[in-house]
């Protein structure tokens, strides 16, 4: 088994002044599953999008199956028998199972009978590979897990060989994250070849054959993934060893800082979105919120923040009734400090330079005020200061946000919002596409706001990040908090079980009182 | 009871007179749309192909020469409508209001530099104008009561153009729900990297949705000029192309909705005509404005209150621009 499926060698690309691949040389072994990993804007999509087409490589050679090919298009890259899942899916879905599998690949001006086709042909990979989906059901209406399926199934209808996975497990659940490493273990042992982008070394570890580590646009190590361990893939990735923060042992909580009744939530269809949330966040404590993206955290803490009405409950911000119709100003005042799941979206505006998105919010305090006018040059001399103290790189307060990398720009957001001396702190998703050096860095600010007595609500859907970080943690699922448990007195597999709805056996050694 | 019935006959006949040049707009903005093409130039591109099809008509003396012209002037500005927004990646919008005023300033100058009529074309008659096609049986089926009735006189009797125009509503259903170029086109409109990905060119689809409405605006334009009025007056359009998009949304981009709906508004301006001067009980005679005003109204009520949700397709609107 050592023909080569794919064979890169000295791929080139650049984006005007940015260098995106360089020289990347990739030997995939037919009918292994291959792991690539690498920090964010270390190269990896791009390198995955000339392999699928999107773009064309500068310069460099591809060889699929020893032959050499010219992949410019979809298209070619189809033809080849490559295919790809992609991060974002690529799928229709107002459109039905079976015509997402057929777009493009209709066999026929007419559809109907490929249809019938393609639905045969779905029944049978599902049989096959544990695939199970229902042809006529709408995609839309499917659960993420069910949507990446039919992207899977996608690519094998077209007769794929080779199969792209790009940061697969995002969105997954655990449970649903196991299901597809068993499909894949499946399909390679009916010898597929996979490439698998994560950026979890736990994933590599778990699956991989074989494992690339990229950086900063260059392919730096390939290693046998039974001849490597996390520890030094992480370095290869970083290019230097990074020290995890320990999180230090738990201190007696405080008084209450932030509390949270009967909470609940509804959105603009009246679909209950929380329902009958309570929980307090003591002083000096650091709570998780666990659970799969749109179990009704964002929801949770938007009401909590002030950016959304809650439709029932009440708030208590440092013993302090939050009123129903608070703001997120008002909140803000009360001593609350907001980092939003999306910073893209909520945390900043891409397009300000760096040092007005650094004071978003903030911009009437007296400091960064001159009368009605912000005062620019305190403005940049603050963000210059913070963005020292905060190590964002490059320092310069006067650069378009957009052009900051993620951790970079999460960096900015956390620093507006810790300097202000908030209480209370609520993060969510704060290490969400940032790089393995910032995540620490990061995840030690965190810890060093609970080291000083505030209250932290931490939301994540990396279980990794909870276990990391927190001293309790709640688990959310269908709006409502399923579970809480003490951090060190649990472990992934019961949280795991929590999130996915199901009901969990008693953690040895949880006390009786701490069960939903 | 018969002298109701044929005035219900009459109303419905001229219901569906009123009702072509929006059933061809709505179609066409149908295509578009449901390609991602936001097109709210449908009106200019009706206008220039009356246009075009009026003074085609009158030059060469003959009412098909005139529907090739609308159709052809019509598809040029909708190629030039693609270009803009799909090659040059522009706003939908802007190109769209650059094309009405365009269609609205060209037409009233051409008309006026070659006919001398402040801006209208001479009337067309004869072998210019679209005649009137009797329906086999229309004649035998008129005594009939009933059925027989409604077929002579409201589904017979038309020019060309408007069953060219009924005909598109099942050959649009057809197209859309049936065949591969359909499947692809309801694809691209709501996630054309779906499309991309998938192999198929974005840029290419877009085009062929784009020239398709560009045929039925012309065929909408011709209706009205050489059929319908029978001679081009500047403006003859009156914003169609703007109650056709509206009938778009109430029939949520579907095309039998869309004829549905085209019928509705036809059938209230319709009314308004009908009710002009004529004094009603209790409110007495109503100002005729007001009663021009009764389709719009209605529109506006429709679409506030009883369509439900109506969900564009999501990608129209947006270039396409790849990314990874």
């Amino acid at each position: 088994m050592s023909e080569k499926a794919i064979q890169l060698l000295s791929i080139d690309k650049r984006f005007g002044a940015v260098h995106a691949n360089r020289a990347i040389d990739l030997d995939v072994k037919k009918g292994t599953i291959h792991g690539i990993i690498g920090e964010n804007g270390a190269g990896k999509s791009t390198l995955m999008s000339i392999l699928y087409g999107f773009y064309e490589a500068d310069s460099g050679e591809i060889r699929i199956n020893g032959e050499r090919k010219r992949i410019r298009s979809s298209a070619d890259a189809i033809a080849a028998g490559i295919g790809m899942v992609h991060q974002h899916f690529m799928l229709v879905e107002p459109m039905s199972v079976v015509e997402n599998v057929m777009l493009g690949a209709e066999g026929g001006t007419l559809t109907m009978r490929g249809m019938e086709k393609a639905r045969a042909e779905i029944r049978r990979l599902g049989a096959d590979y544990g695939l199970l989906v229902d042809p006529d059901a709408i995609v839309g209406e499917l659960s993420v897990g069910l949507q990446q399926r039919v992207e899977i199934i996608k690519a094998l209808f077209r007769g794929a060989e080779i199969l792209i996975l790009d940061e697969p497990t995002g969105v997954l659940t655990p449970a649903e994250a196991e299901q597809l490493f068993e499909v894949l273990a499946e399909l390679r042992r009916q010898g597929r070849t996979i490439l698998l982008i994560t950026h979890k070394l736990k994933e590599i570890m778990a699956i991989t054959d074989e494992v690339s580590v990229m950086r900063r646009g260059e392919m730096v190590a390939h290693r046998k993934t039974a001849e490597t361990n996390p520890r030094e893939l992480a370095a290869l990735m970083v290019g230097r060893e990074i020290a995890h923060p320990q999180k230090g042992a738990s201190q007696a909580p405080g008084a209450p800082l932030l509390e949270v009744e009967n909470l609940a939530v509804k959105d603009a269809r009246g679909v209950m979105r929380v329902s009958d949330v309570s929980f307090m966040v003591r002083a000096g404590e650091i709570v998780g919120i666990a659970g799969v993206s749109g179990n009704g955290q964002s929801e949770l803490i938007e009401a909590i923040s002030g950016m959304i009405r809650r439709n029932g409950g009440t708030v208590t911000l440092c013993g302090q009734p939050v009123p129903a119709e608070a703001d997120a100003a008002e909140t803000r005042n009360l001593g609350l400090a907001h980092v939003p799941e999306d910073r893209l979206r909520m945390g900043l505006v891409t397009s300000f330079s760096a040092y007005e998105s650094a004071i978003l919010g903030h911009q009437d305090r007296p400091q960064f005020s001159k009368g009605p006018l912000i005062d620019r040059d305190a403005a940049i001399a603050d963000t210059e200061d913070k963005m020292k103290r905060f190590d964002v790189r490059p320092p310069d307060p006067l650069l378009k946000t957009a052009n900051f990398s993620g951790g970079n720009q999460q960096k900015i957001v956390l620093a507006r919002e810790i300097e202000t001396g908030p209480d209370v702190l609520i993060v969510a998703q704060p290490t969400r596409g940032v790089d393995v050096g910032a995540i620490a860095f990061i995840h030690r600010q965190i810890l060093d706001l609970k080291a000083k007595g505030k209250a932290i609500l931490l939301v994540s859907v990396e279980l990794d990040e909870i276990f990391a970080l927190t001293d309790r943690v709640l688990v959310m699922c269908g709006g409502r908090v399923v579970g809480e448990r003490i951090t060190d007195e649990t472990d992934q597999n019961e949280i795991g079980l929590l999130m996915a709805g199901m009901e969990a056996a008693p953690a040895i050694g949880t006390p009786a009182e701490m069960r939903p | 009871m018969m002298e109701t019935y044929l005035g219900l006959l009459n109303l419905l006949d001229s219901t569906l007179r009123l009702a072509i040049p929006l059933l061809c707009a709505c179609l066409a903005g149908l295509y578009s749309e449901r390609s991602g093409v936001v097109d709210i130039g449908l009106e200019g591109k009706m206008l220039a192909a009356a246009f075009a099809a009026a003074a085609g008509a009158i030059a060469f003396n003959s009412a098909m020469m005139g529907l090739l012209l609308g159709v052809i002037v019509s598809v040029l500005l909708a190629l030039v409508h693609g270009y803009a927004c799909i090659t040059q990646r522009g706003n939908q919008i802007v190109t769209g209001i650059a094309i009405n005023m365009l269609a609205a300033g060209l037409t009233a100058l051409l008309g006026n530099a070659w006919y001398r009529e402040g801006g209208r074309t001479p009337q067309l008659d004869g072998a210019a104008r679209f005649g009137d096609l009797t329906l086999p049986f229309a004649e035998a089926a008129r005594n009939i009561p009933v059925i027989g009735t409604f077929y002579a006189e409201v589904i017979s009797g038309h020019p060309l153009p408007v069953y060219l125009a009924l005909l598109a509503v099942p050959l649009t259903f057809f197209l859309l729900y049936r065949t591969r170029w359909g499947l692809r086109l309801r694809a691209v409109g709501e996630n054309p990297a779906a499309v991309d990905t998938a192999g198929v060119s974005v840029a290419r689809l877009r085009y062929s949705a784009v020239i398709v409405c560009g045929i039925l605006c012309g065929l909408g334009g011709t209706y009205i000029a050489a059929a319908q009025a029978a001679i081009f007056l500047p403006n003859m359009t009156a914003g169609k192309g703007f109650m056709a998009l509206a009938a778009l949304i109430f029939a949520k981009w579907r095309p039998v909705a869309a004829l549905g709906a085209c019928l509705l508004f036809g059938l209230l301006e319709a009314m308004a005509i009908r009710l002009e001067g004529v004094p009603l009980p209790v409110i007495g005679q109503v100002p005729v404005q007001a009663i021009q005003a009764l389709p719009y109204l209605l529109t506006v009520i429709l679409l506030a209150g009883f369509v439900g949700r109506a969900i564009p397709p999501k990608a129209s609107g947006i270039p396409y621009v790849k990314e990874r």
